[in-house]
């Protein structure tokens, strides 16, 4: 089996925070992060799969580029997470619920006969970064 | 889900066993068996596992995982000469894989003392140099 791995970038604003908490909880509990800021996200998208022998490929890299761009880069690219990019009006936009609804969006695109949806790295900023292999994954299991 | 935080510090070592002769400790660690050690900007990869807080979006409160590191790890090597500053290494050679798994216990012991209801600690990173990167997984 191999694996690919594609990076995309996208730069959005968000912050932590509850809608249905007053900006008191807000603030107590996200800290800073409770205000609007941005950040310039990294995602690294990883497909698992065998080689085709007819064009040697495991999927077309265009295909996983185009897949990448319209269901994370073009709905959240210079956008604010919290206003514009549902269902992060209801939702944290925290790392972690970004790697979530990224897999959620990524994986019925990508996955296939010849090929699945591996993994998902999402930089936050170079410090922080959130690794994902989807629910109920054998790796989700062992916490990765 | 796992976590990961990237944390820096800077530090000297050098790679010496008394139970060897100079010439041996010179053959097996070369320049790193220099006499006034030398140093390197360590990077640290901290990775934490668990379930995500319905409530918080969050598997661990990043303020609480920095206090971990920047308070019961970092103070003990950050611009420290390890050999003669760092009591585990007074037995223990400062490689960097003995390094990771002397980080690996200091975490361990502040995540039960800090984090004791999860979440776990899942591995560590530790970079000497851009060329040089050692993993330790820690579940």
């Amino acid at each position: 089996m191999f694996l690919i791995t594609r990076k995309a970038e996208f730069s959005a604003s968000h912050r932590l925070a509850r809608p249905d908490w007053s900006a008191e909880q807000n603030a107590a509990v996200f800290g800073l992060e409770s205000q609007t800021h941005g950040h310039n996200y990294v995602l690294e998208v990883t497909v698992a799969g065998q080689v085709d022998p007819t064009h040697g490929m495991i999927m077309d890299l265009k295909e996983l580029k185009d897949i990448i761009n319209d269901e994370v880069v073009e709905p959240w690219d210079h956008r604010h997470l919290n206003h514009e990019a549902p269902p992060f009006d209801r939702i944290v936009p925290t790392a972690e619920n970004l790697a979530a609804e990224i897999w959620r969006r990524l994986e019925p695109k990508i996955s296939r006969d010849a090929a699945h949806l591996h993994s998902i790295r999402l930089y936050e900023t170079p410090d922080l970064y959130v690794d994902f292999a989807g629910p109920g994954a054998v790796d989700d299991k062992e916490g990765r | 889900m796992r976590l990961s935080r990237r944390y820096q510090f800077c530090a000297s070592h050098r790679l010496h066993l008394d139970s060897l002769s100079g010439d041996e400790n010179r053959e097996l660690f070369g320049k790193c068996n220099n006499p006034y050690g030398h140093g390197h900007d360590y990077i640290l990869h901290v990775s934490v596992a668990g379930e995500v807080d319905p409530e918080t979006g969050r598997i661990v409160d990043r303020d609480v995982l920095d206090r971990i590191v920047r308070e019961d790890v970092l103070p003990r090597i950050d611009h420290k000469d390890m050999n003669a500053a760092v009591p585990e290494f007074r037995d223990l050679n400062p490689t960097t894989e003995n390094l990771a798994k002397v980080i690996g216990d200091w975490l361990c012991a502040a995540f039960r003392n800090r984090l004791p209801a999860g979440p776990r600690l899942s591995a560590i990173r530790l970079e000497e140099t851009g060329r040089n990167t050692f993993d330790l997984s820690m579940e």
